[in-house]
């Protein structure tokens, strides 16, 4: 058997181990040279239910989390009961035989049933009931033939100098747990030959933290909210360091308006947050549009509406950002496709909240955000581009903070200034900065100069379409099927791409969206001039990003597929549609 | 003293749009008055307000200011504070936006004991929006919201709230004694940490119990009294005075005071190198943050 990559799933419930079992095997596999992408599907539980976390690793560059599992450990029967009959022909099944019982009946041709006295073989070693886990762990690095140095140095750098005892026993459980491989059939044989050349790895949040770092972030105001509260964990964790106020606060009003607050004074600040926080923001946006402010604020999307689920993806928020506020102001939304992209796009994200005087909207989800992936080449040298600031705006006496200018951008001057004292007001105000809205609004002057100040700050719209990445076609030209989609569906849509061309014929390409607003109209129109047929694919019900293409463009897509199950897409979801589409 | 400001140039050439016999008036010149005797420079003050009557009062000074939304000028303010601490920041707003709608921002920004200045013109009464209650209008209080029984909520108290809530300089003045007003906003403003003054500040339109003469009649001065400000406990039993327990006295002046309490930029380690507007950008060191992720 040979394979180029292969999936690792790990069941249990809440509070077994699940997730920091599978993330030191994400570890291993990457230190082992190989590209690496993780999956966890959990629940709003601390203990108990039922939780998983599924581990792809293979030898080229990989496109989602995979599917069916190559080796699956059950840490409970209700893994047993729920997974067993997805494990593909040829993987195994690891499962402690003193209490999880397997139906055979139930299980593809060739699977292995791997049963190992897990816990027993653990308590031998420490009563600690998580060293069972590593057990497995070991059992399954045998499996595979992966360096088992990779093992040892994991668990140094868990528990590193403090605890050594604790490093030995977990090395030593794990070791029994290779051998045990041993007397039940030996490894996989995948015939992989693994590099061993260490890859960074990392999340789709650390890579928004490491944008925002490298660009020069220096305030987060954040409340707590999965699928972004790691954002925040991991900024806390760096902000002493980095020197980064990084500031937990009250509610997510308080989050965004500190953040602008910063901004007004200066900084370059952020906040994060999922749907429901950012539907507390909308208001405080709108603000920093008129007030002309810069700010990025994150927005993590999960399953809603309301409450939702909140430990499941979905990109059902894209018609909050585009609406959010009340009025017309300017605003970018950015939509990164992968961990890279999410890194390069939040560093631009505050070259541009701050060229544009304006906030700039980062949108990812679930899958993207907490997922673990291999990644290449993140440059941390980015280029920290400030904008226009009141000395470039003439002599002192003239300074006017929203002057009109064709950019619609004007002079930005910081308080402790000398000499350029103004002041921002989210009520419509004249270029001085003087109020409108009291005792002006409706004299005819004024209604002049109301439509000038809207006109002038949404000129800003066409500099920040040309300073945003076009939407990307990327397969074949003369394909019979165009895929459109934006964020983090990106790679199941690839995958399915090629799959479909190497198993069926097919020819599909895909249009990506990397940026969402303000709408890339004129690329759009040229990508889909000769698109022979197109299928919108998203994570929502409605076709949110459909509607908008529509909406700019007056192209309907000939189909739309929508998934808003929880789940993220997979390759096969989306591969059978494509199917059917072209039938 | 020093007189490189004169007390006129601490005013804006845009004149004030309130009603004649307004409260906030003497607010106004009460703050124009402090910022004056402390000879603060205009461009290191920063004036943050939200929504309301009482938020215009930015627009006429000479100072930076920020005319923020309505109940979020407390979150603005801390946030333009903590990124650059060298400014004086005073929030400036009324009792709709502090103790009602921006409630929850008041209390948590006096817990974290900032170093900024919180004037409220408590006018018991929403006045912009033409005469609704307010958190702070009295039980029984007859208003365009409340117009058959009136109100029948329980006011708050700004006082007891602050004092509880950790605000570390508790003050209540009344439009009516400006000198009263300039003396205890410049204290505030002195203050090191969070600073409340809750300013009595009739609304001639449309409260017509809580007037300048309503006011007059009760109005004592804790300092006249004997008040010590450093005790939390006579603190509290002067707070709960009006209006929980009663209406004919009403004690203004400092009522609590602490200056022991390290502030909340004292206390965050990113601020030892100096304000963030002033430190540099980006990573400094690559290649041993991307060593975390290998």
């Amino acid at each position: 058997m040979s394979k180029r990559d292969f999936v690792f799933r790990i069941g249990g419930a809440a509070g077994d181990g699940v997730s920091s079992t599978a993330e030191s095997f994400a570890k291993i596999c990457s230190r082992s040279g190989l590209h690496v992408w993780t999956y966890s599907s959990y629940q709003s539980v601390i203990r108990g239910g039922h939780v998983w976390t599924q581990v792809r690793a293979g030898m080229e560059r990989l496109l989602s989390h995979g599917e069916d599992p190559d080796i699956l450990v059950c840490l409970n029967q209700a893994t047993m009961d729920v997974h067993q009959g997805d494990v593909a022909t040829d993987g195994a099944i690891l499962y402690d035989s003193d209490s999880i019982k397997l139906d055979p009946k139930r299980l593809r041709s060739n699977v292995r049933p791997l049963g190992i006295p897990l816990r027993k073989m653990a308590q031998a070693i420490s009563p600690n009931a998580l060293m069972r886990n590593t057990v497995a762990l070991g059992a399954v690095v045998r499996l595979l033939e992966l360096d088992f140095r990779h093992v040892e140095t994991a668990f140094r750098d868990i528990w590193g100098d403090k605890k050594p005892e604790i490093v030995e026993q977990n090395i030593r459980a794990a070791k029994d747990g290779a051998d045990a491989v041993a007397s039940l059939g030996g490894p996989l044989a995948l015939g992989l030959a693994y590099p061993n050349v260490p890859k960074p790895i990392i999340t789709g949040n650390e890579a928004v933290c490491l944008g925002a770092l490298a660009a020069g972030c220096k305030f987060l105001a954040q409340y707590p909210m999965t699928p972004a509260s790691s954002i925040m964990h991991w900024m806390a964790a760096h902000a002493a360091k980095y020197d980064v106020v990084v500031k937990q606060v009250e509610d997510e009003l308080a989050a965004i308006n500190m953040a602008i607050g910063a901004g007004f004074a200066g900084v370059r600040s952020m906040t994060a947050t999922s749907g429901g926080g950012f539907s507390l923001m909308v208001e405080a946006l709108g603000q920093g549009g008129m007030t002309e402010t810069p700010v990025v604020a994150v927005l993590v999307q999960r399953a809603g509406p309301s409450t939702g689920l909140p430990t499941k993806t979905e990109q059902g928020d894209l018609n909050l950002a585009l609406g959010a506020g009340q009025g017309d102001w300017p605003r970018a939304i950015l939509a990164p496709r992968t961990p890279e992209e999410a890194f390069v796009l939040t560093a631009k994200a505050f070259n541009l909240a701050e060229i544009y005087q304006t906030p700039i909207i980062v949108i990812s989800d679930l899958y993207l955000g907490e997922g673990h992936r291999t990644v290449d080449g993140l440059d941390f040298t980015v280029p920290i581009v400030r904008g226009m600031t009141a000395s470039d705006g003439g002599a002192m006496s003239e300074f006017k903070r929203y002057r009109h200018t064709e950019s619609g951008v004007s002079p930005r001057a910081f308080p402790g200034t000398k000499g350029y004292q103004f002041i921002a007001g989210s009520d419509e105000h004249m270029e001085s900065g003087e109020l409108i809205s009291d005792v002006l609004a409706g004299l005819p002057e004024f209604v002049e100069e109301r439509r000038r100040m809207m006109e002038k700050r949404m000129r800003k719209l066409e500099g920040l379409r040309k300073d945003t990445p076009p939407p990307e076609l990327w397969g074949p030209s003369n394909a019979d099927l165009t895929l459109i989609s934006w964020g983090s569906t990106h790679g199941p849509a690839r995958e399915a791409i090629l799959r479909v061309e190497e198993r069926e014929g097919i020819k599909a390409n895909h249009l990506e969206y990397p940026t969402l607003f303000p709408f890339h109209v004129e690329e759009t129109a040229a990508a889909l001039k000769g698109a022979k047929c197109t299928l919108a694919v998203e994570g929502n019900y409605t076709g949110q990003f459909a509607r908008l293409l529509r909406a700019e463009t007056g192209i309907k897509p000939d189909h739309f597929y929508g998934k808003y199950d929880g789940e993220p897409f997979s390759p096969r979801d989306i591969a059978n549609k494509i199917l059917e589409v072209v039938s | 003293m020093r007189t490189e400001f004169e007390l006129h140039t601490y005013k804006s050439e845009i004149k004030p749009t309130w009603c004649p016999g307004c409260g906030d008036y003497a607010v106004l010149n009460a703050l124009q008055k402090a910022i004056h005797a402390l000879q603060l420079e205009p461009w290191n003050v920063l004036i943050v307000s939200g929504i309301g009557c009482s938020s215009n009062l930015p627009h006429f000074l000479s100072t930076y200011g920020f005319h923020s939304i309505h109940g979020r000028a407390v979150p603005v303010a801390s946030g333009a504070k903590l990124a650059n601490p060298d400014l004086h920041v005073i929030i400036t707003g009324g009792d709709g936006d502090g103790y009602g709608i921006g409630l929850g921002h008041t209390l948590h920004a006096m817990r974290r004991n900032l170093d900024v200045t919180y004037i409220v013109m408590n006018n018991q009464i929403y006045g912009l929006t033409t005469g609704q209650a307010s958190p702070t209008s009295e039980k029984g209080m007859k208003t365009k919201s409340t117009p058959t029984v009136g109100v029948i909520e329980n006011p708050i108290d700004p006082i007891s709230l602050a004092i509880s809530s950790g605000a570390t300089f508790v003050a209540r003045t009344f439009s009516g004694d400006v000198k009263h007003m300039a003396e205890l906003v410049q204290r505030a403003i002195e203050h090191k940490g969070f600073s409340l003054v809750d300013c009595l500040s009739p609304c001639v339109t449309y409260n017509k119990v809580n007037t300048y003469d309503f006011f007059r009649e009760r109005v004592y001065y804790l300092e006249k009294e004997g008040h010590d400000p450093r005790d939390v406990r006579a603190a509290f039993a002067k707070a709960i005075e009006w209006p929980m327990i009663q209406r004919e006295r009403i004690p203004i002046g400092l009522f609590y005071e602490n200056k022991d309490v390290p502030t909340y930029e004292e206390l965050e380690p990113a601020l030892r190198k100096g304000p963030l507007v002033k430190q540099p950008l980006g990573i400094p060191d690559p290649d041993e943050l991307l060593r975390e992720f290998l």
